[in-house]
């Protein structure tokens, strides 16, 4: 063997192999079907471009992959409630900064407290969860379908079933651009969270200690671990994330439409999790794979909106591509089709001995 | 006389259920007795309103038995719903042949998942929540518009009234009114005892108590573990189809927001039913209260007026929370002894 080929199978058997490749696939499709894919102009100030709304739009899926990342693996499950999560919070800032009016052109309350308030009530829900899953050990998907469920109703409750805008440019600030600085606030935010997020995992034992409770909760106890703290704290930082994200979201369209912030925003992270080579069943994780996924993710939907296909309809290609993809991660697949190659040699050699 | 601590917990938790309806179906009647809520025809109307829900709690009963869950059920109810309306007003076929057709793609939904799920060994929440945004997504593909059935054979089975010559009420004309009840009813009530009887006496039946009480154990009494939760999916992915069909004969209509969240509707009516998420505990007839309980809240804010819809679906998350935590509970308790 070639000292090429060595190479090119220890490239493969790297974690962010695949991740990679995905997203170079997804990019390169793009290239090919919408040349100009690449181009980035200024335009009104703004960078303006696919890539550049590929990047921008990914931000809130960026920030939400790292708390879905820290959930999967440390529970085992996914946390399905993050769009709902993101909508709350949403809607408690603006009923505060309305004062409880349907449109404002000014703020009823400082920015910073509603900002606070919101987080606060998103870690909340992620306290929720967190007890649900870690305290009571419910399985993560049926603890958090209860606020998937019922998320939306309480942020309806808050915004009292109607669109509340905040016409403030201090509140746009967070969705749009800071000033004259050509760079959307958002990519700011998200390179921040990771930034954040890197530093926390790479100079404390936090990440070190959610892998080993996600891989067996019971040695880690027996290590002196607390597996229900770090499975509750990993719940709490995923609804601090869906906050942010909800913040960003409400900051977008300044406003809060509870049915629609963060719409199957769930099944993205979700997908950016495991695109990004982590395991879905828990135990150790990338969060560069996470990323790249999120941003994977984003391209695909950009691609699949610039292709003429509607919002409601995008959870069909999405499902399918999720579907294959643990579908691949499955060692049964692998096993399957061993066994079925294996019969085949089995078979022809008593052909061939028969013969 | 048996001590507290020797009482089958899992028929605790079915009693707390049936005497919460019953208490609760009680409060109703002294409270909205004026609006009329203790006419039979209310009560009936829990198992009109509720045909499609039973049938699906049944079949997410079976299912979370074998230890496993099923949250496409609200898009895939969305779809058939959509697709029956599709056929018979878009493309004239007749209500039969798009009942049938409606019933294949429930058989091959559930073979999808139950292969995914079963064979692959993925976790079941995953393959399901995939599911349930192919489902929804597909429903918006057939159309983004509201599709109403107006369909005649479908109409007239959907609301054939079968009268009920019991329990009847003057009305003000001094007319004499009988309680009826729609043929949904009775196709959920046959599925739901059908089931009970599979569960109970088949030898499918056992196998899957027996694969949600522990697989390994299961797999080593010579069980094929793999190939009867497999069906269990194709069955359940049918039975959401028979779900659907009677769903639809309810709302005559199909659009992409139907059956948001009947999902955690069908989940809660097998929980507060005494169906343990860990599996291997689980009876049909809970289920039935449970969606009975469910029923009695919603009428119970329509009765009340004021409050939003938006209510069922918060207090029924809390209902659900309260039973998971009295579960969670029981078997903590189980487990010190």
């Amino acid at each position: 063997m070639t000292n090429k080929a060595v190479s090119l199978k220890e490239l493969r058997k790297h974690r962010l192999f695949m991740p990679i490749v995905c997203l170079i696939v997804v990019l390169l499709i793009n290239l090919i079907k919408t040349p100009n894919f690449f181009a980035v102009s200024i335009n009104h100030g703004v960078l303006y471009g696919y890539i550049i709304d590929v990047i921008n739009r990914g931000s809130e899926l960026a920030i939400l992959a790292i708390g879905m990342t820290l959930v999967a693996s440390s529970s085992g499950g996914t946390d399905i409630s993050v769009g709902a999560i993101a909508a709350v919070c949403a809607a408690v800032i603006t009923n505060i900064l309305s004062g409880g009016t349907d449109s404002v052109n000014e703020f009823h309350a400082p920015f910073l407290l509603a900002i606070i308030a919101g987080l606060l009530v998103a870690v909340l829900c992620g306290m929720w969860n967190g007890f649900l899953v870690a305290s009571l050990k419910i399985q993560p998907m049926v603890a958090t379908l209860i606020l998937y469920t019922a998320g939306r109703g309480i942020a309806q409750l808050i915004t009292r079933g109607q669109i509340t805008y905040i016409r403030v440019d201090a509140y746009k600030v967070l969705g749009s651009t800071i000033g004259n600085n050509p760079v959307p606030t958002p990519i700011y935010v998200a390179i921040f969270m990771i930034i954040i997020a890197s530093l926390f995992l790479r100079y404390t034992a936090f990440g070190l200690y959610v892998q080993t409770v996600g891989i067996n909760a019971k040695a880690a106890r027996l290590v002196g671990l607390n597996p229900v703290k770090i499975q509750f704290i990993t719940y709490m930082i995923c609804g601090l994330m869906a906050g942010i994200a909800g913040v960003i979201y409400s900051s977008r369209i300044y406003s809060c439409d509870a049915n629609n912030i963060g719409l199957n925003v769930e099944m993205d992270a979700i997908l950016a999790v495991a695109l990004g080579g982590n395991s879905l069943a828990g135990g150790r994780f990338s969060l560069p794979g996470s990323l790249i996924g999120a941003y994977t993710i984003q391209a695909l939907t950009t691609s699949l909106y610039a292709m003429g296909v509607s919002a409601d309809q995008l959870p069909v290609y999405k499902a399918i591509v999720v579907v294959i993809i643990v579908a691949l991660q499955s060692p049964e697949l692998y096993k399957m089709l061993r066994k079925k190659t294996g019969a085949q040699k089995k078979t022809v050699i008593k052909e061939v001995t028969q013969a | 006389m048996k001590k507290f601590k020797d009482i089958d917990t899992n028929k605790f938790l079915l009693g707390i259920t049936i005497v919460m309806f019953f208490v609760m179906y009680i409060i109703g009647m002294i409270v909205f007795n004026k609006q009329g809520f203790a006419k039979p025809q209310v009560f009936l109307n829990l198992f009109v309103n509720n045909a499609g829900l039973i049938v699906i709690a049944t079949s997410m009963t079976m299912v979370m038995i074998t230890g496993g869950i099923d949250i496409s059920v609200g898009s895939l109810v969305a779809m058939d719903c959509m697709i029956l309306g599709d056929l018979m007003m878009n493309k004239g076929w007749g209500a039969w042949s798009a009942m049938l057709a409606v019933l294949v793609i429930g058989l091959v939904y559930g073979s999808v998942q139950g292969f995914l799920i079963s064979y692959l060994n993925i976790q079941p929440f995953i393959i399901t929540l995939a599911g349930m945004f192919f489902g929804r997504g597909m429903t918006a593909i057939i159309s983004t518009e509201m599709i109403s059935i107006t369909n005649e054979t479908f109409s007239s089975i959907a609301q054939c009234k079968i009268i009920l010559p019991i329990m009847g009420t003057m009305n003000k004309h001094g007319k004499m009114m009988y309680p009826f009840i729609y043929p949904s009813v009775i196709i959920a009530l046959a599925i739901l005892i059908i089931m009970f009887v599979v569960l109970k006496f088949t030898k499918f039946g056992r196998s899957i108590y027996a694969i949600g009480g522990n697989e390994q154990s299961a797999m080593l009494m010579g069980l094929n573990v793999k190939k009867t939760k497999f069906i269990v999916y194709v069955l359940d992915g049918f039975l959401a189809s028979i779900g659907g069909i009677l769903f639809c004969m309810n709302t005559m209509a199909g659009f992409v927001e139907q059956a948001k969240g009947f999902e955690m509707d069908a989940i809660a009516g097998a929980v507060i039913g005494g169906t343990l998420l860990t599996g291997g505990v689980g009876n049909v007839f809970g289920s039935l209260f449970g969606c009975m309980i469910r029923g009695t809240i919603e009428s119970f804010i329509s009765f009340q007026g004021t409050l939003s819809s938006w209510w069922v679906r918060i207090t029924i998350a809390l209902l659900l929370t309260f039973f998971i935590v009295l579960q969670s509970i029981f078997s903590k308790i189980k487990a010190k002894k």
